[in-house]
């Protein structure tokens, strides 16, 4: 098994994690990070796909230079949106969320 | 109901990765290759790195449409933030500013280097502009940076200068060929140019980014 | 099994870890520490998959600018809470 396949394996693990907790969680913020984890996942597997005959591909590679700088984009955007909701509502959940999760106190 | 249904989604994305996994490792070997393509063309591209070959000539259009997404969530984050939450930043520790004042103009020189080695070797305009918000969010814990939720017109004019210089280029080479095709003479020079510009606006976003949406707690 | 692919396989089990704790460990401030930590492996991940540039842009941008925007955002909640607590 070649380096890249590898570590495309280990991006779908990535995804499958990041996946889990951006449903799963309730807490704005986890959502954040969950999302980030799964772009993370994502981006391996698309480096690891295409280097899994062994050589180096600058095209995935740039794609993904491209992805991390839109990542940090819309996770600062987020940040900003659930930040106005803490404002507003004094919790950082999403309004269907709330119900589910009282005791989470994080 | 409130444990089952946690529990269920966790599965299911299990259930998601294990299938991911074995589609992955079921996949016919690559019918194009890339890697070949990009090695073929790199002497017409006006660079020598094929990573900033492929992000400013082959595939300009990623890296046009990247910027203008970072524009538009630094409008969003603007939009979002009140402007009464503008206060003078507080000042640090004195060590701290004094780190920070020595750091910052090593972190622009380097920015600078990375920007310059881009041409031939692992760097470019993304990792230099990284570089250069580095710099001003560690200015900003020093103190010595100002939230920056009304932005001058100055700083307006950096903002949006990647954009504009790669439009402007991109528009000016429409005459030649088609949209984002340098003619291969003056590639060199042109990249570079929106680079620079690139490196510049990148900079001054991503730490917008942080210095717009954080605030000064005394 | 060769050294390479002994680190592999630690750098991968070391990614899925820290990204599961990030998102189930209680404290929340923790878990954005774990975050940046997975940040740092990745620049590593990066590093094997021959991949100089992104690893250069993981660590700067998903690690530190990340970071610093989540650290933020951990301390204005918990600013935001503590009069209540």
């Amino acid at each position: 098994m070649s380096v890249g396949l590898l570590y495309a394996l280990a991006g779908a693990a990535l995804f499958a994690i990041g996946l889990a907790g951006l449903l799963a969680l309730p807490h704005l913020l986890r959502k954040i990070l969950a999302f980030n984890i799964l772009g993370s996942g994502a981006f391996l597997i698309l480096v690891g796909l295409g280097q899994r005959d062994g050589s180096v591909d600058p095209v995935p590679q740039a794609m993904v230079l491209t992805g991390i700088v839109v990542a940090i984009a819309a996770t600062a955007l987020a940040l900003a949106l659930a930040r106005q909701l803490l404002e507003r509502t004094g919790r950082m959940q999403l309004p269907e969320d709330r119900a589910d999760a009282e005791t989470d106190d994080a | 109901m409130r444990r089952v249904l946690p529990v269920a989604i966790v599965a299911l994305a299990a259930l998601f990765g294990v299938a991911l996994a074995a589609a992955m490792l079921e996949l016919p070997p690559h019918a194009v290759r890339l890697p070949d393509d990009v090695a073929a063309n790199i002497a017409a591209s006006g660079v020598a790195h094929p990573i900033t070959a492929v992000l400013l000539n082959f595939r300009g259009y990623d890296t046009l449409l990247e910027i203008a997404v970072l524009l538009l969530a630094l409008f969003g984050v603007l939009a979002l933030v009140k402007p009464h939450a503008a206060r003078a930043a507080h000042p640090a520790h004195p060590l701290l500013q004094t780190l920070a004042r020595l750091l910052a103009p090593l972190m622009v020189l380097v920015a600078g280097y990375l920007l310059w080695v881009g041409a031939i070797a692992p760097g470019g305009a993304f990792q230099a502009g990284a570089v250069l918000a580095a710099a001003g969010v560690l200015l900003r814990l020093a103190g010595l940076l100002p939230a920056w939720v009304a932005p001058t017109l100055l700083l307006r004019v950096g903002l949006a200068l990647g954009l504009l210089v790669f439009v402007a280029v991109a528009a000016a080479v429409l005459g030649h060929a088609t949209l984002l095709t340098y003619p291969p003479a003056l590639a060199g020079g042109l990249i570079l140019m929106v680079e620079a510009a690139l490196t510049l606006s990148i900079g001054l976003t991503l730490a917008a980014l942080y210095l717009a949406s954080t605030e000064v707690r005394p | 099994m060769s050294a390479a692919l002994a680190f592999d396989l630690l750098i991968i089990a070391a990614l899925v870890w820290s990204a599961a704790r990030a998102l189930t460990v209680a404290d929340l401030f923790r878990g954005v520490v774990l975050f940046i930590v997975f940040g740092l492996l990745m620049a590593l991940a990066w590093a094997r998959l021959g991949a100089p540039d992104i690893a250069l842009a993981e660590a700067a941008i998903g690690a530190g600018l990340t970071g610093a925007l989540l650290l933020d955002a951990v301390g204005h909640l918990r600013a935001k809470r503590e009069p209540e607590a």
